[in-house]
């Protein structure tokens, strides 16, 4: 009994740490002028996200998160940074317009929204979980569920990959007809 | 399930939303744009997965695995555009870019 409430005591500390570092590199994402730094703190939210995915009993799609977002995406990110150097430094322009106070008002709106949506129609609903067996979220369960029930999405997954993969190369590839720099506005 | 509760799970994914809903709004940096884009993203994978626990049902972390394949081919098609603005020697401001504006 001690000890499930010692466990139980655990996972909130751990929860609560992930919860604050994901919402802390979050807003440092936005508001970094470095983009370079923005994609950093990316990185440490989306490690902290891994952690929430875990807790939630989800190990495969945090090991994917890890391994496809912070591994692969965020490397795509630094690269495009590093050969934009200079260029890509996005400072703050100046005193707020009315623009940034509008879109604080109407984010900090949704988010007010969330909330009390949340509150009034989950309240009771939510109260009693399922049970899991010791096999939920392992790579062989998705797998399971990939080929048999959603098998469409499955599909529809690699074709979108496919045509971003050939939109990628058409678009970072150099035209003969425009060579570097060519068209100016 | 120990620790929190899908509620405090959906308040963290609201707060990541609304998060990436301002970045999108308030930074002129495409770059930033699509950081933030990834924010919103992964806001709603949190809230996808913490259903999926609360139900005992798999299918909400296979959604949250084609949004990831999805994000990651935006992704690939975003930078290619940001590389190709710069290659023109544009202003990487998405406010500048205005030319096809009716």
């Amino acid at each position: 009994m001690i000890l499930a409430s010692f466990a139980n005591v655990l996972v909130w500390a751990i929860w609560v740490l992930a919860a604050f570092a994901c919402l802390g590199s979050g807003i440092a994402v936005i508001s970094f002028t470095n983009p370079f730094y923005a994609s950093l703190s990316l990185i440490g939210n989306l490690a902290s996200l891994a952690v929430m995915y875990l807790l939630l009993s989800a190990e495969f799609v945090a090991a994917a998160q890890v391994l496809v977002y912070a591994g692969a995406v965020m490397v795509m990110f630094l690269f495009v940074t590093a050969y934009l150097g200079n260029r890509a430094d996005a400072p703050w322009a100046g005193a707020p317009s009315w623009q940034t106070l509008g879109a604080v008002a109407a984010c900090s709106a949704l988010f007010v929204e969330v909330i009390v949506v949340v509150g009034l129609k989950t309240s009771g609903r939510l109260s009693h979980q399922g049970e899991i067996h010791s096999s939920f979220g392992r790579p062989h369960e998705i797998g399971r569920l990939f080929l048999t029930d959603h098998l469409l999405a499955f599909e529809i997954t690699s074709i979108v990959l496919l045509i971003a993969a050939v939109g990628g190369v058409i678009l970072g590839s150099h035209s003969r007809d425009t060579p570097m720099g060519g068209v100016q506005q | 399930m120990r620790g929190p509760d899908v509620v405090w799970y959906l308040c963290v994914a609201g707060f990541l939303f609304s998060t990436g809903a301002l970045g999108v709004l308030i930074r002129r940096s495409p770059l930033i744009v699509l950081l933030s884009l990834e924010i919103m993203l992964n806001g709603a994978n949190l809230a996808l997965i913490a259903f999926s626990r609360h139900f005992a049902q798999g299918d909400g972390q296979i959604f949250a695995l084609t949004v990831m394949a999805v994000a990651a081919s935006e992704v690939v098609v975003g930078l290619g555009l940001i590389v190709a603005i710069a290659r023109r020697k544009l202003d990487l401001d998405v406010d500048k870019l205005s030319t096809l504006r009716g």
